[in-house]
């Protein structure tokens, strides 16, 4: 019985579509042509467009529903709220584009000035279209939004990304690797069934040298608009992603508890840390950004030493 | 979720043997899970990879005689779908049962969804809302956490049936975390009588001599 080819050799390996563990794969007669092995020129041609963004974060998470989408729009709104600061949100789920809605520019494209997003959402003329591609056209419009967009002059572009660890993941790090990314945040909720997902997250970016910015625990308990109560709906049932991040030596940004407000703000395209500037949400989310500002901070001092030296 | 974590899958004459998760053997499983050489380990496969192994997933598991075989999916409209669909296809399946939470943006993408269905010709069985309010332990107050409202807006847009909402329950998740079978020890749970509720309208829409 034939087995998948997990022992694939790499596409750029000199094995690639000639090793044992090819045979069968669908890919064996691209690999075997030596297609693989030439690097893609979009990756300088990208390096080269991306010299104009100061810092690229990404958005990552191992399952659907954590919140990723809520917090990349949050974080671009939290950033834009410097006036002198230039934001882009690029929302790569091509599947799945929520960012547009979330940002409230489904129909009306008023955004603030100092705030660029692009999504496929945007490319498509009605809410029911749905984008049903296959792996190879996903990543052929995510290297044109990163090659052929004219970002400009930008301090920090944020990328959000499908759950998983797919094409759009690889396509991404691959695209941007000559150009540098900051790092990633990675979104979880406390139970273990999520943090399960969020270890290999981790473990992928581990692989493809993608460096970790922190992890964010969102829906963090609630507590009840009536009793004022806390209770976990999603209970930290193995310590949470503290004890996760303490185990794999990764920082804890922070954690989000879950505020109805969030879900009805992003349900109107609307920033909830202008709406609800004192909920416990706000707060800790602007923390974790400030944390995430630090970090890229740092980062720009590390290289520009390394250059300097 | 089902704790079968850690179960190994054989080989057998007619094929790669699923886990069972009972001793009557009533409920049967299969996942990549259950391929990994360590929980931790990510499988990062680009799309004809995932494609290839779900086709053997149908074609290579010695499934025997089942009355229904579920399929959980990640979210969106890509290779896993479209692989899915393919390979059940000569099967004849009896549809999708298509989820959603109740907020507006869920909806937004889940309406992507439905289209897919249509476009692949898989029949929608219906919609279900899930994590749908959310009752306080303390003061049984119920908050809309996720908004309201969107399971059977999103029903009524695609003319399918609205087969329920499931409420936030953290007995069910807690449940679902340490593997244990959440029909049989809390039958009183809200989310118990939501889930019992939505599964009788998918056997009662069931025909009972398939092709």
């Amino acid at each position: 019985m034939e087995e998948v080819p997990h022992d694939c050799p790499g596409a750029d390996s000199a094995q690639a579509g000639r090793g044992a563990s090819c045979q069968g794969c669908p890919n064996q007669r691209l690999c075997a042509s030596g297609a693989g092995a030439t690097p893609d020129p979009a990756i300088e041609e990208i390096k080269e467009k991306m010299k104009t963004v100061k810092h690229k974060i990404l958005v990552l998470s191992g399952k659907g529903g954590v919140g990723k989408s809520t917090f990349s729009a949050h974080l671009a709104h939290g950033l834009a709220e410097d006036e002198n600061t230039q934001i882009a949100l690029l929302d790569i789920d091509i599947c799945g584009p929520s960012i547009p809605k979330i940002m409230g520019l489904e129909g009306e494209q008023y955004m603030e000035d100092n705030l660029g997003v692009m999504s496929v959402g945007f490319l498509l003329s009605s809410p029911d279209d749905a984008v049903i591609w296959r792996g190879p056209k996903k990543n052929g419009m995510i290297k044109q939004f990163l090659r052929d967009v004219d970002w400009g002059e930008v301090d920090y572009l944020i990328v959000d990304t499908p759950p998983g660890t797919s094409d759009e993941h690889l396509s991404v790090v691959q695209y941007l690797a000559a150009a540098h990314i900051d790092g990633a945040v990675i979104i979880t909720t406390p139970q273990e069934v999520s943090l399960q997902d969020v270890r290999k997250e981790i473990n992928f970016c581990r692989k493809v040298k993608l460096p970790i910015i922190g992890v964010v625990e969102n829906m963090s308990g609630f507590i009840c608009p009536k009793c004022k109560k806390e209770s976990q709906i999603f209970p930290p049932t193995t310590g949470g992603a503290e004890l996760m991040c303490k185990d794999l030596e990764v920082p804890l940004l922070g954690r989000v508890p879950l505020d109805p407000v969030i879900g009805k703000n992003c349900d109107k395209g609307q920033s909830f840390l202008i709406d609800a500037p004192d909920s416990p949400a706000t707060l800790a989310y602007r923390s974790i950004i400030q944390k995430i500002q630090e970090f890229c901070s740092l980062h720009q001092s590390e290289e520009e030493n390394l250059i300097s030296s | 979720m089902l704790g079968a974590q850690g179960r190994a899958v054989h080989q057998c004459d007619r094929g790669w043997a699923p886990v069972f998760l009972d001793r009557e053997q009533s409920i049967s499983l299969m996942s990549v899970g259950f391929l990994l050489e360590k929980p931790d380990e990510a499988v990062v496969w680009r799309g004809p990879k995932k494609n290839a192994l779900i086709k053997q997933f149908v074609s290579d598991v010695a499934w025997g005689e089942l009355d229904f075989l579920v399929v959980d999916t990640p979210p969106g409209t890509s290779d896993e779908h479209m692989a899915t669909v393919e390979a059940l296809r000569p099967y004849q399946p009896l549809g999708a049962l298509v989820v959603t939470t109740p907020q507006a943006v869920s909806v937004g993408d889940v309406r992507r969804e439905l289209t897919f269905c249509r476009k692949t010709g898989l029949r929608v069985m219906g919609v279900v809302e899930n994590m749908s309010g959310f009752t306080c332990p303390h003061c049984a107050e119920c908050t809309s956490v996720f908004s309201r409202g969107g399971g059977e807006e999103l029903a009524r847009l695609a003319g399918v049936p609205f087969l329920g909402s499931v409420p936030l329950d953290p007995v069910l998740t807690r449940s679902l975390e340490e593997g244990h079978d959440f029909i049989q020890e809390f039958p009183g749970s809200p989310a118990f009588t939501a889930l019992s509720s939505i599964a009788q309208k998918i056997l009662d829409a069931t025909p009972m001599c398939l092709p």
